[in-house]
């Protein structure tokens, strides 16, 4: 009697959970992108804070620069809304020219009191990507001088030196260089704070899409902007949403609930290459996997010891199968697709070699030492392929893994032996990474910039000179090898063992055209997607 | 001397037992909530994360970096940056998260609906269910049924719960198709429903989008079962032990002999005595599902509490853990009255004595 009522009541209650509602099943809307994404990274949407991944990318669709690079060829450069620009005779001016009759999505007109608005907003506000505006001498007191309107349509910027023009384009080209609405945005403004708190959620930009909105990790919406000065894009809306879990992406690709998964793993890609209903869309990004060896351990401190462990990481196998094409090999600090990379990967496994070197070192029998991992899948696999290639030349190393923020404050505090790093740069310039890996301006611990170099204890006073020294020559062939030089010298001697450059890897439905996998973050570009 | 009259009054006879009653509450409302304070920052100050690298990230400048060190306050003693902390809670501001550079109110008005509608849906489920099936293993107990109750128990008390979601995903989802995927409402019906009180059954219904609201059925019901399941594995368990402890009673036996029917002695006499205890287990189980499921959260991308509060705790986003920890501490002292007031109902022992 009873526990037929007991068994009823649970078993009806447990088929009207899961039958009664069926979903209407049906395919994403045919003017509407769906990606999912881990965009749980984004803290604003103003160009002058934005630092993020995912930031970058939504702005890259939907702002303009004064200049941008030509995604097929990055050393080309052209103007985006400049119409023209010339460098003054002493090389520390740049006078830019706007295009006419480009307008804002709100419909203002853009004119170049927009575009000295934005640079000298971004640099008065100060935000992390300031210091990329920073490095021509530009501060707070000193921008209005420095960022000058000389006309409606044109204005001058001033330097501190004579900088390398394609050095202070490129730099352009980033996201705290995109141009804002200065009508609208200073509408909005309060207490002197140029419109930061409306435009952190807001947007006032002129590219293909408008942001109509974002809900913190759940998902931003971009929708056609009809004022756009370009091709107008083919579809309607595009929709990140927010989705953490990689095999949940798949399962909504797989199912047509998305068009494009973005995080996808190894294990992902591969089991999803047999689904006929997807394809991969794939570029190579600028990030640069690599080891920093502090030279604070007696060990890692030896030259021999740094060269024996060069040869002693499996590159190929990693990036091949661990990482399952995620990444390719790459050794040199400037990655493809940069003023004056080197194509040259030196190194490969080389057990017998790195015995030789450890013998010279005078640690035949190799020693301890511990390496801080971050925990994530690729870092952690990644590690522990090091992990048995080193054990073969008798280096015990002892794993500790850690979340991102964690490793990433003890490594800046220079307490770790070997750090697990991923590195990108901030903008399309060698310069970049060359001030990351070969320069050390300081290396007292009171330090103000700590750079990779400073964060492993390397001092490297020639080298920083060197440097800087590329920074201020004005031919473009001769800057490139001036890089190239410092790339094989850090590649031939130096605490940093780079392994790999970052491969973004797109799982698209077949139906799915015109994806755009830039060099970097802010270019991977939706303006020409449509669906069959 | 004089005194106000009132005042000697108040003297002279003890205060309202209402008044007592509220005033004990007030108290213990608010040393909890402090202890949880306390304990929380103190955390927060121990875990080896640099706050404001997670603030202005890896690349920015020295002065940034100083200046957001000292906008957090870091440069003051840990007391005192705990003082300040509360004071400003007292004033009703939680402060501004450093993660989302919003308000962690605001931030939280919009995750906790998440939260609360999954929850209420998954404790429906698990005490609708769990409640029938522990009866059902307590009368029949030793027997099949009763085996299978237990054996189900087990199952949601041991399967890890992501595991668990991901395979639910794949076979109703994936599979059958029965259920709607991740999320809370597909992307078509995501533009059209307003934010009324940010529970999307609710909204959806208050502005008769029916579409919208099956949708969000559909959505909701493969997660909130999965943790319903788990607490309908405790509930289950727990009456299974209440039911038994009942019908070994005297009063079973004297209903018995007085030829009371079996339906009426367990579901009229021994739930009845069972359901006091069950109220708190219950309640518990609720709260324990408003903190936020981080796995189920992110395995069905559901923004809320849980997710919200691990990306905070990760970053030694101080304020916004803070904030989300004093809404949780509330959810739980809110439940612990909501049960206690319900005592009053199902035990007349607790009624006379007020």
């Amino acid at each position: 009697m009873l526990n037929r009522t007991g068994l009823v009541a649970a078993v009806a209650f447990s088929v009207l959970a899961f039958s009664a509602v069926t979903p209407a099943r049906a395919a994403t809307p045919a003017d509407t992108l769906i990606e999912a994404w881990q965009i749980d990274d984004m803290i604003s949407l103003d160009p002058a804070e934005v630092y993020e991944l995912s930031s970058s990318e939504v702005l890259g669709n939907s702002y303009q620069r004064l200049v941008n690079y030509d995604l097929k060829d990055p050393s080309k450069l052209y103007g985006q809304i400049a119409d023209k620009w010339t460098v003054s005779a002493d090389g520390k001016t740049i006078s830019f020219t706007i295009k006419p009759g480009m307008k804002f999505a709100s419909g203002d007109p853009i004119t170049a009191a927009d575009a000295v608005f934005s640079l000298t907003r971004a640099v008065k506000l100060d935000k992390s990507p300031a210091f990329i505006l920073d490095q021509f001498g530009l501060t707070k007191d000193n921008v209005d001088k420095m960022v000058v309107q000389t006309g409606p349509m044109s204005l001058d910027f001033h330097m501190d030196q004579a900088y390398a023009p394609s050095f202070v384009l490129y730099c352009l080209t980033s996201t705290v260089g995109m141009i804002v609405d200065e009508k609208l945005v200073m509408s909005h403004a309060t207490n002197g704070d140029f419109g930061y708190g409306w435009l952190k959620t807001n947007y006032a930009g002129s590219g293909p899409f408008s942001i109509r909105e974002w809900k913190p990790n759940q998902d931003v919406v971009l929708e056609a902007n009809a004022n756009y000065s370009g091709p107008a894009p083919k579809l309607k809306r595009v929709v990140y949403r927010h989705v953490p879990e990689p095999a949940t992406q798949r399962l909504l690709l797989q199912k047509g609930d998305v068009d494009i998964a973005r995080n996808l793993g190894a294990d992902d890609i591969k089991t999803l290459k047999t689904d006929p209903n997807i394809k991969f869309e794939s570029g190579v990004k600028g990030t640069i996997y690599y080891m920093g060896l502090n030279q604070k351990n007696q060990y890692l401190a030896k030259p021999e010891v740094q060269q024996a462990m060069k040869y002693l990481v499996d590159y190929a196998t990693i990036a091949d199968t661990i990482m399952g094409g995620l990444v390719k090999v790459h050794q040199t600090f400037e990655p493809d697709g940069m003023l004056g990379t080197l194509d040259t990967n030196p190194y490969s496994l080389n057990v017998a070699k790195a015995k030789e070197l450890l013998k010279a070192a005078g640690v035949p029998d190799g020693f301890k030492v511990t390496m801080d991992v971050r925990n994530t899948q690729d870092i952690t696999n990644m590690a522990q392929a090091i992990q048995q290639t080193m054990a073969q030349a008798g280096i015990q190393v002892e794993l500790i893994p850690g979340d991102g923020k964690q490793t990433l404050t003890k490594y800046r505090a220079r307490n770790h032996d070997i750090y697990i790093g991923v590195w990108g740069p901030d903008y399309q310039d060698p310069n970049s990474n060359a001030q990351g890996f070969a320069a050390n301006p300081d290396n007292s611990d009171a330090a103000k910039s700590k750079t990779l170099a400073w964060r492993n204890d390397w001092n490297i006073p020639e080298l920083t000179k060197e440097t800087d020294a590329a920074l201020l020559e004005p031919d473009s062939a001769k800057r490139g090898a001036m890089y190239g030089d410092l790339q094989t010298k850090v590649l031939n001697n130096s605490p940093f063992v780079i392994m790999f450059q970052q491969v973004e890897v797109f799982g698209t439905r077949k139906n799915v055209n015109g994806v755009v996998v830039g060099p970097s973050f802010d270019n991977n570009l939706v303006d020409g997607v449509s669906k069959n | 001397m004089t005194f106000d009259a009132s005042e000697q009054e108040g003297r002279r006879g003890a205060l309202p037992p209402w008044l007592k009653r509220l005033g004990s509450l007030f108290i213990t409302l608010v040393v909890t909530l402090f202890g949880l304070l306390l304990v929380t920052f103190m955390i927060g100050r121990v875990v080896p994360i640099d706050p404001v690298l997670a603030a202005v990230g890896d690349r920015a400048s020295a002065s940034t970096y100083h200046k957001v060190y000292l906008a957090l306050g870091l440069d003051k003693p840990i007391w005192e940056q705990f003082l300040i902390y509360v004071n400003q809670v007292l004033h009703g501001n939680l402060g501004e998260s450093v993660l989302t550079s919003r308000p962690v109110l605001e931030d939280i008005g919009t995750v906790f609906p998440a939260t609360l509608e999954l929850s209420t849906v998954a404790i429906l489920i698990g005490t609708l269910v769990g409640i029938p099936a522990g009866v059902l293993a307590a009368v029949r107990q030793g027997r099949l049924s009763d085996q299978v109750v237990r054996v189900l128990g087990l199952v949601g008390y041991s399967a890890p719960i992501f595991w668990l979601g991901l395979l639910g995903l794949l076979l109703f989802y994936a599979k059958l198709g029965w259920v709607s995927g991740p999320g809370r409402l597909d992307v078509g019906y995501q533009f059209s429903v307003d934010r009324i009180t940010g529970l999307m059954l609710v909204d959806t219904a208050l502005e008769g989008q029916w579409d919208a609201f099956w949708n969000a059925v559909s959505h909701i019901i493969l997660p909130a079962s999965l943790l319903g399941y788990y607490s309908m594995a405790y509930i289950s368990r727990m009456t299974r032990s209440f039911m038994l402890q009942e019908l070994g009673q005297e009063y079973i036996i004297t209903a018995r002999v007085k030829g009371v029917s079996e339906r009426r002695i367990i579901w009229g006499h021994a739930l009845r005595n069972a359901a006091v205890p069950l109220v708190t287990v219950v309640a518990l189980s609720y709260g324990n599902l408003l903190q936020g499921a981080v796995l189920t959260e992110t395995i069905f991308a559901w923004p809320g509490l849980g997710m919200y509060l691990t990306n905070s705790l990760g970053s030694a986003d101080m304020n916004a853990v803070l904030g989300s920890t004093l809404v949780i501490g509330a959810a739980f002292v809110a439940l612990n009255l909501l049960s206690d007031v319900l005592y009053t109902f199902l035990d007349p022992r607790v009624r006379r004595q007020q």
